[in-house]
């Protein structure tokens, strides 16, 4: 919680306490908290028994689940699929327990998705990180004092960390490579202004949001060609940040102890996945070791709390949205609706039972899968293909015209002459029209429409031609139709004329 | 005079009408393409008035004269609005005059033929032209005349109808009376008996069954389309309008007639045709009226529909370089358009690219967005087709949508069970961020769900069109 949001959530109307102490290392003292209306409690023990809703970061130990009550809904991180002791404890009390790592990712939920928060930080911070630890610029330069090479950075694993580490690095003004087994995030790596690195691989791309965005086990032929490309950069590049993850799994190696050795001396590999067990060969967690070539390898977990103020401000943001998700009738009173698919999504314990794991959200927010392109026809079947529409083309053109000229024969045989020949000036005309009329451009429709009823007045040559033989019946019947064409030349063209007067250049 | 110098003066008329329908391929052109067709009509109209077979040619010009008062005055006072609503009504002039022709013919051919041979003799003008006719070429008259009658009869109510629903004097919602097509095929039907029946009589009551048939299918028909639909209805029936008068033209033996109806009516044949392609409908269901239902549950749309204020969007204007403006029906009924031409003025006057988007089936006329922004002074070179823009959406920053639904829907090319599906849309999404100028929360007039207002880059700007554009230009300089 930071005072900002403190302030937030007193209006949803809750009332907010916090441990005092708890944000000095993210630069907030007790003093803002309580100046923003929160109430400063001396122990966590204090804490726990006072307040219903117990937001947290770290996975609750056992001796804080002993808090839990019926009434109680804790917010944290839980690990919910490592942690079936924790889950039974809370469980046994009756709690509510929200994790934090288990809200699906949907559109609707990114504001409250603290995975994605963090990861974001953890990029940014380790491009800094390895900023530290390398002996050189990032950006190229040339100055008096010599020319200044850029820094090359491979950034593995383009998720939300790679993704904010790649902006991070060519901001700074590194050369920036990416790579990822999922081909469509291409594009977003491009986006962010680095290369994505493809590799020569034929295989039936797996789909990524079949698996919820998150990457897949690939194959072992995938694997192959995917670490001869890193061989064949590891000698190249500086800066190594590995991100790559799986869900529920050991993190893949994917940059052996073959490729940290060819790498420069003074290069820099960061392994966001040391938590998983490391990208890299040699990481250490938590630790950082410079190998026997001096290439340093930091396999760093903690990230977001090096940069505690960042991670708090965001947490609490996240924490606040799923309250106010949590309390649609901002009256401070927790709704836990658990046909909401987010709430239901990170619900891990509730009224006494273990509602992990959640059934699949209903929709993926994930980009739907590009359709597939048309393949690239070789010049061979594409002139056969011409041939074959020429020839369809051909045969269709014949059989109308066989047809028509059957039926028109057909006509002919019946008809006297002097129908035949309004009946060849008729087919003409419905030629030419069908030429003109294709060539008018789509932007003068209207106007196209507004002559066309115009000239479709050219009825009053037959009211004119019988006005002055006959009837009085006929006479003021072919009078009226001459009075109402009338109306229609002069209001049809006149129209047109205005329409086409407005259009103009600039 | 003779025939013969009518004659040419038709076909120098024709090769006018021509030309005229020709030079609409261009903006440049097409103004002088009217001159084309003003002086091909006035032509016909002349060489018939001094030619073979007219009388009371004072008459006839006081009724011209008269009627072209009218029509001056309307074609002054129309609002570019109300230009489908014009069109429509005009439509029904035509058919109302194609009816009255043809009865004509049939009057004439019955006192022609009471007549003895030597008053026969002694007829001139179109009467006289009857009076050669043999037994074959009478027949065939009466069908030609009839067929005009009828054309004509479904052209003049249909567009009765089709008026009042563009004018919003009649629901432009689907009606149907309760048999529904089975009611036109009948119709029709009985239409075909009386045709039989008065080629077999020749007398005036199964001409007017027959006519009577053909005004309640042209109420009927039309009745039973949709508001959406209404592009289609209206180039339709211009179509309709050029047949009736060539099947006249036959009947008088007229060859200008002939010439012109085909003319106008494959030019209807055309227009209707782009749009159901625009559509991606055929004709016939079109003309049967209502969506296709769809053939399986559309896809659920996820996510909320995201509001967002004049400021918001007077900001993010003033951030981009690109700018396409999508509009719709819904900017015409706002009369939004002269708002929309300041909006554009001012953002480029700051240097940016400003286009349209037009979408083939936008409004309710075909190209009926593009007369609005040409009144608003919008130039027309930055007015683009679809298949002219649509590749540019992902390089634009903004997409502005006003007061359109169906056409910018994504769901035509994600959901295969939208009624719409395969339908060409603008994708407008593909832009990085997207503003709906929007009434309310409602569905289009296809009633589609439209997950283009639920997407993550699409922010509604709810409020009638033209307020909050005006209430955007404030914000703007």
């Amino acid at each position: 919680m930071t005072p900002d949001s403190a302030r937030q959530l007193q209006k949803l109307g809750y009332e907010c306490l916090i441990e005092s102490g708890a944000g000095s290392r993210a630069e907030f003292s007790d003093a803002d908290y309580e100046a923003a209306g929160v109430k400063v409690v001396g122990s966590a023990a204090d804490l726990w028994g006072e307040a219903d809703i117990i937001a947290k970061v770290r996975i609750p130990t056992l001796d804080e689940l002993d808090y839990l009550t019926p009434e109680k809904t804790l917010i944290t991180f839980f690990n919910p699929g490592g942690n079936q002791e924790g889950l039974d404890i809370a469980k046994e009390k009756g709690a509510s327990v929200i994790a934090m790592e288990m809200v699906p990712r949907i559109s609707r939920a990114q504001k409250m998705d603290a995975l994605s928060s963090m990861a974001n930080i953890a990029g940014y911070r380790a491009v800094i990180e390895a900023s530290n630890n390398f002996g050189r610029f990032f950006t190229g330069q040339i100055t008096a004092a010599g020319k200044v090479p850029p820094a090359k950075v491979l950034v593995v694993g383009a998720g939300v960390a790679g993704l904010a580490a790649i902006g991070t690095s060519t901001s700074l003004g590194a050369i920036t490579y990416a790579f990822d087994v999922r081909p469509e995030v291409a594009e977003q790596v491009e986006s962010m202004g680095a290369e994505f690195v493809y590799l020569d691989f034929e295989e039936e791309q797996q789909d990524g949001a079949a698996t919820g965005g998150y990457a897949s086990v690939s194959s072992p032929e995938f694997r192959e060609a995917q670490l001869a490309k890193f061989r064949e950069l590891a000698p190249e590049v500086d800066i190594v940040i590995t991100t790559a993850l799986i869900p529920n799994r050991e993190a893949p190696k994917l940059w052996l102890e073959d490729m940290v050795k060819s790498m420069k001396a003074g290069s820099v590999i960061i392994d966001l996945a040391a938590e998983k067990g490391g990208n890299v060969e040699g990481t250490v967690k938590d630790e950082k070791v410079v190998t026997d070539n001096g290439v340093t390898i930091v396999g760093y977990t903690d990230f977001p709390s090096r940069m505690a103020t960042q991670s708090s401000t965001l947490y609490a943001t996240n924490i606040r949205h799923m309250m106010t998700d949590l309390t649609p009738e901002k009256d401070g009173k927790i709704n836990h609706n658990m046909d909401d698919d987010v709430i239901r999504g990170a619900t891990v314990t509730h009224k006494g039972e273990i509602t992990f794991p959640p059934p699949p959200p209903k929709v993926q927010a994930i980009a739907a899968k590009k359709q597939e392109k048309p393949k690239e026809l070789t010049p061979e079947e594409k002139r056969a293909q011409e041939v074959a529409a020429f020839k369809a083309q051909t045969r269709q053109q014949v059989t109308l015209l066989a047809v028509g000229g059957g039926l028109l024969l057909l006509v002919g045989l019946v008809a006297p002459a002097s129908f035949m020949q309004h009946f060849i000036v008729f087919v003409l005309s419905v030629f030419v029209g069908f030429q003109v009329i294709w060539n008018v451009s789509h932007s003068l429709h209207t106007p196209l429409m507004a002559v066309t009823n115009a000239i479709s007045s050219i009825i009053i040559l037959g009211a004119l031609m019988q006005i002055g033989s006959g009837s009085v019946l006929v006479i003021i019947l072919a009078a009226l139709s001459v009075f109402m064409a009338g109306i229609n030349i002069f209001g049809g063209f006149l129209v047109t004329r205005r329409m086409l007067a407005m259009f103009q250049k600039s | 005079m003779e025939f013969g110098f009518t004659t040419a003066a038709y076909v120098v008329a024709a090769v006018l009408f021509i030309l005229s329908l020709g030079g609409l391929s261009g903006q440049e052109s097409a103004k002088r393409a009217v001159w084309y067709g003003i002086f091909g009509m006035g032509l016909a109209v002349f060489a018939t008035l001094i030619g073979p077979g007219s009388g009371l040619w004072l008459l006839s010009v006081i009724l011209v004269a008269a009627g072209g008062i009218i029509g001056f005055v309307v074609a002054k006072r129309v609002q570019m609005t109300e230009m489908p609503q014009l069109v429509a009504a005009m439509h029904s002039l035509v058919g109302l005059a194609a009816v009255f022709v043809g009865y004509n013919a049939h009057f004439e051919l019955g006192r022609v033929l009471a007549m003895d041979e030597t008053a026969r003799d002694a007829l001139e003008g179109f009467a006289a032209l009857l009076a050669h006719k043999s037994g074959v070429e009478q027949n065939i008259l009466r069908v030609e005349a009839s067929l005009g009658i009828w054309i004509g009869a479904v052209t003049f109510t249909g567009s009765i109808i089709a008026f009042g629903k563009l004018a919003g004097k009649v629901s432009s919602a689907a009606t149907k009376l309760p048999g529904g097509h089975l009611l036109n095929a009948g119709a029709a039907l009985i239409s075909l008996i009386c045709l039989f029946w008065y080629l077999g009589s020749g007398g005036l009551f199964p001409l007017f069954v027959l006519t009577v048939m053909a005004l309640f299918i042209g109420y009927h028909l039309i009745m039973g389309i949709g508001g959406a639909d209404m592009p289609v209805v209206v180039s339709m029936l211009n179509s309709y309008s050029g047949w009736a008068a060539a099947a006249i033209g036959f009947s008088l033996g007229n060859d200008l007639l002939i010439v012109v109806g085909a003319l106008v009516g494959s030019s209807g044949a055309i227009l209707s045709y782009i749009m159901c392609k625009a559509m991606n409908r055929s004709f016939v269901s079109v003309i049967l009226g209502g969506f296709g239902g769809s053939s399986g549950p559309a896809m659920e749309v996820e996510g909320e529909q995201i509001a967002i204020d004049a400021d918001g969007v007077a900001q993010a204007l003033e951030e981009a370089d690109s700018v396409i403006i999508i509009p719709g029906y819904g900017m015409a009924v706002a009369q939004a358009q002269q708002n929309v031409a300041e909006l554009t003025r001012r953002l480029r006057a700051q240097g940016k690219e400003v286009r349209f988007a037009i979408h083939p089936v936008a409004g309710r006329l075909p190209g009926h967005m593009n007369v609005l922004l040409a009144e608003a002074k919008v130039p027309y070179d930055i007015v683009m087709e679809m298949d002219e823009i649509n590749d540019d959406f992902p390089d634009t920053d903004v997409a502005i949508v006003i007061g359109s639904n169906d056409i910018v829907n994504p769901a035509a090319q994600e959901d295969p069970n939208s009624p719409i599906a395969g339908m060409p849309v603008l994708e407008c999404w593909k832009a990085k961020q997207v503003f709906v100028s929007k009434r309310g929360q409602g569905t289009g007039y296809s009633g589609i769900e439209n997950p283009l207002f639920y997407k993550e880059n699409t922010r509604m700007y709810y409020g009638d069109a033209k307020q909050s554009l005006g209430e955007l230009l404030n914000r703007i300089s």
